[in-house]
């Protein structure tokens, strides 16, 4: 029992970081209808900075998840206006050739950079390897503060979306485009700072995965893993990609455990296949129909 | 008695005499979430005639036509066609037994030739084995052939020559409109639908659409169910008439009945009072 | 610039549509078949490549570029064709059996993929085939008593009529008549109903199906035709290889797959051959660009970030592909001094929404 209680806190805490890469594709889908297959890319990068931020400039670990997320959320806005805007309007998969591009740029790019390149980082967290003793459970503190975080950043992201001017008219926006276009909204604008916004919670989310799987240039095939949450949680949900994200990592970990080896890998597919097999378009996903 | 009752006695009659009839449909219905989209809809076609449905926006005109075609299930009701229950089966299976339609805003396949968009309405005539496509024996050049001798007797018949090789998505819209019905033709259907024919239609252009109309009742013989707007149209080429409010059918009769209808006349310009 | 009158039905569906067409694809063939004669053995293992991947390229496009379905998994099924290919070797079965069994096999996997697929579309359709070519690649890893794992099957030479086809000449021809085989396959295809079906699909699935067209069991169909075509691949690249390990599978071969179809030029078959050329001699383009480089610069990411501006570069500035270009080329030259600017471009919806396909 103490052992599944264990577990099951590990699995939430690798389930949030897969909830934030999934709302990243959530919040990209939802605006520019693409789904990004760079967004594990951007978490690597985002990490790589979180990591310049410490060892060069010496900021302390909050001033770093800051320093790390604006200066992703440039790199944000810079991918969209640059690549993804000319071909707004394209098929969805051209689009989606695209970021697997920029997943690959990304990935070579960061190689190239001096003091970054192939190599394997630690990043330097507050928590380190203390743990915590409640009853006879052992539970990591870094766990404690990944759901934390992640708990924290949702609300922050619930409060934005519900009441700020910027958080309506991304909503907005991203419901019809052209209705919000009408009522005065820049809708390329909001698009561009939807990007901002979706990098900025890769750079959060691979700061939080830092200590788990280290900083490396290929920590951003993780990313793989958080498809299957949003799609579970139907792409187009935030809430679903929080849920979705949550189940896959609890899934995983359950595997991990109970299942024979090599489940683990691939449990996050099962899943998602009996889930497309069950509810074509996820479990909070809506179904439309084209008009005729 | 109101003029609704008068409409379901009426189908209720011919309802008598079942489902003999040529094209019937009986008590359709569908829902989307609470609203009664359409509602104890009943009509039966004669073969030959040209039958049309009229009625205000929003009235249901086009969602029958997709409860038809199968693309929508209903909530309510059945069609027949040919003694045959339709409901229930796959929409390809519509163009199978000879149903062929054109869509309100055009859904032509806009990067190929108008004969190649033509040559699809011919699907439901093939005949050959996939190794034989593959190898494309002589049988399938034979058919192939055949196929587009077919093809070029819609090209005449509709005045497309033209047009011939063009790619569709650089034709105008009148033009298209005239492909998308004559890729219907090609199917060779026995009952064609048509889904508002003279829309974004010009003055002229939807006389020549009601030439055609004309021609194919009383040239190829082909049933024909129509939504229309344009009440001059509807006047000129239908034998029978429906009209739809809300859903619900108001009236049927001879375009002048119709027309005249006191129900028909307050769904257009409201009541009185 | 050529007119062509036509005065017969059978002209539209010829494959040489005039006498140009002859004489520059006879005269591209006789050179391949030359090629042995005058080709060192760097440029005929490329050939061999080319010729392999121009099948990946055929398979791919019919599911992608003609039938319009999503597929982020193919590289599973050249998996499935190249290991049943190796293991059947292994057994001494010849290769005029081995072949067909391992397109049937790949093609007997893409219909199970293609099942469950049929309710899919889009973005669900291609994580799909993902999760699918993921779990492809770790059942081939872990099923190591029939596939060796991760440690990897060696594959020996093909044995066509007794003979063992080793010689690289040899191999190259094998590779080269498949290839043509499959291509004339394609084309016979295309100018078929089932052909004309799967791009009806692709361009309007509500207008297929009210034609008549059975959405399901083409899109079945294609997947199935699709994957035996990357199987039959699968089975010469097994042999070119000569060593499968189950990581030669993943994604990213999934990846450079789709860069074929999409480099050559979505929906043109010219593409498939055009986009296997191109992804073949990338990578010595880059080793050249490398010699370039200052050192610090020169690491293995250069591959990687010149593949993915490649991929950018083509999808923003020529979307059509290569063939595309080619025939804004030749439209050029044909219509000097008319060309318009405007010619190729398609209409552009602004923000066309996949949601309501």
């Amino acid at each position: 029992m103490v052992q599944f209680v264990q577990m099951l806190l590990a699995g939430t805490a690798q389930g949030c970081v897969y909830a934030l890469v999934a709302l990243g594709f959530v919040l990209i889908y939802k605006a520019t209808e693409t789904v990004n297959f760079a967004q594990g890319d951007l978490m690597m990068l985002g990490a790589f900075f979180a990591l310049s931020g410490g060892t060069l400039i010496g900021l302390p670990y909050w001033a770093v998840i800051l320093f790390a997320a604006l200066v992703m959320a440039i790199v944000g806005m810079l991918i969209e206006r640059v690549v993804i805007r000319p071909v707004l309007g394209h098929p969805a998969f051209t689009v989606v050739m695209i970021t697997i591009g920029v997943g690959y740029v990304l990935r070579g790019v960061v190689t190239m950079v001096p003091g970054w390149g192939t190599e394997t980082y630690a990043l330097s967290t507050p928590f380190g390897q203390k743990v915590l003793r409640v009853g006879g459970a052992v539970i990591a503190v870094q766990e404690l503060a990944v759901i934390g975080m992640t708990a924290a950043l949702c609300l922050v992201l619930y409060l934005f979306f519900r009441y700020s001017k910027l958080g309506v008219a991304m909503q907005a926006s991203s419901q019809n485009q052209l209705a919000a276009y009408y009522m005065g909204i820049p809708v390329r604008r909001v698009n561009m700072l939807i990007w901002g916004l979706s990098a900025a919670v890769a750079a959060f989310a691979g700061i939080l995965l830092a200590p788990v799987t280290f900083v490396h240039s290929n920590m951003g095939f993780i990313g793989l893993k958080a498809f299957p949450a949003a799609v579970v949680g139907g792409f187009g949900s935030v809430p679903g990609a929080i849920v979705g994200g949550l189940i896959i990592g609890v899934v995983e970990a359950l595997a991990g455990r109970y299942l024979p080896e090599g489940f683990k890998d691939v449990a996050a597919y099962v899943v998602v296949l009996i889930v497309l097999f069950v509810r074509p378009s996820g479990i909070f996903g809506e179904t439309t129909m084209k008009k005729v | 008695m109101t003029s609704n009752d008068a409409v379901r006695e009426r189908s209720r009659e011919e309802q008598a005499t079942g489902s003999t009839a040529f094209f019937e449909v009986e008590n359709l219905g569908i829902r989307f979430g609470g609203v009664r989209a359409v509602d104890g809809v009943s009509f039966a076609l004669r073969p030959g005639e040209v039958f049309t449905i009229i009625g205000p926006n929003g009235a249901g005109k086009t969602t029958i036509f997709n409860l038809i075609g199968l693309i929508y299930p209903a909530s309510s009701g059945r069609i027949w066609f040919d003694g045959r229950d339709l409901t229930g089966l796959a929409p390809h299976r519509i163009a199978e037994l000879g149903i062929a339609r054109t869509f309100q805003n055009i859904e032509l396949f806009e990067h190929a030739t108008v004969l190649q968009n033509l040559l699809i309405g011919r699907h439901r005539h093939r005949r050959s084995a996939l190794w034989q496509e593959l190898l494309f024996t002589p049988g399938v050049r034979r058919a192939e052939l055949a196929q587009r001798e077919a093809v070029e007797k819609v090209i005449d018949f509709l005045d497309l020559a033209h047009y011939r090789d063009s790619l569709v998505g650089g034709l105008p819209y009148g033009v298209r409109k005239v492909i998308e019905l004559a890729r219907a033709l090609a199917t060779e259907p026995r009952l064609l639908l048509l889904d508002e024919p003279s829309s974004g239609l010009n003055p002229e252009e939807t006389d020549d659409m009601a030439f055609w109309i004309e021609d194919i009742k009383n040239d190829l013989g082909v049933t024909v169910l129509m939504v229309e707007h344009d009440m001059s149209l509807v006047a000129r080429v239908s034998d029978r008439v429906l009209a739809l409010n809300e859903g619900r059918p108001i009236a049927q009769g001879t375009p002048a009945e119709v027309q005249s209808h006191p129900a028909v006349i307050e769904a257009y310009l409201g009541s009185e009072d | 610039m050529r007119f062509i009158f036509k005065t017969d039905y059978a002209q539209d569906i010829r494959i040489a549509k005039h006498g140009g067409h002859w004489f520059w694809y006879g005269l591209l063939l006789a050179l391949l078949v030359a090629a042995p004669a005058f080709a060192g053995e760097y440029l005929l293992t490329q050939l061999q490549f080319i010729a392999i991947y121009s099948i990946v390229g055929f398979g791919l496009m019919l599911l992608v570029g003609f039938t319009g379905q999503v597929s982020l998994g193919h590289a599973a099924f050249l998996a499935v064709g190249a290991y049943t290919e190796g293991l059947l070797q292994a057994k001494g079965v010849p290769f005029l059996i081995s072949l067909p069994a391992a397109a049937l096999f790949a093609g007997a996997t893409g219909i199970i993929v293609g099942l469950p697929a049929l309710r899919l579309k889009g973005i669900y359709l291609a994580i799909a085939t993902l999760a699918f070519n993921v779990i492809v690649e770790e059942i081939i890893a872990r099923w190591e008593d029939l596939t060796g794992g991760n440690a990897g099957l060696l594959v020996k030479p093909a044995v066509l009529l007794g003979q063992a086809v080793e010689s690289p000449a040899a191999f190259y021809y094998l590779c080269l008549a498949l290839a043509v085989m499959v291509c004339l396959g394609m084309i016979n295809l295309l100018r078929s109903p089932t052909g004309r079906a799967f791009v009806a699909i692709r361009d309007s699935e509500i207008s297929a199906s009210c034609m008549g067209v059975n959405l399901a069991k083409y899109k079945t169909l294609s997947f199935g035709l699709s994957a035996a075509i990357t199987g039959i691949a699968g089975a010469l690249y097994a042999h070119k290889i000569a060593f499968l390990s189950p990581e030669q599978f993943g994604l990213f071969q999934s990846i450079e797959m789709l860069t074929i179809v999409i480099l050559g030029g979505v929906g043109f078959l010219h593409g498939a051959v055009l986009g296997a050329a191109f992804i073949i001699f990338l990578p010595q383009g880059i080793a050249i660009a490398k010699d370039w480089l200052p050192p610090g610069v020169a690491t293995s990411g250069v591959q990687a970030v010149v593949f993915g501006l490649v991929l950018v570069g083509f999808i923003i500035f020529e979307p059509l592909g290569l063939y595309g270009r080619w025939l804004k080329i030749r439209t050029y030259l044909e219509l000097f001094p008319f060309y318009r600017r405007g010619m190729f471009r398609r209409q552009k919806a602004y923000a066309k929404s996949e949601r309501l396909r």
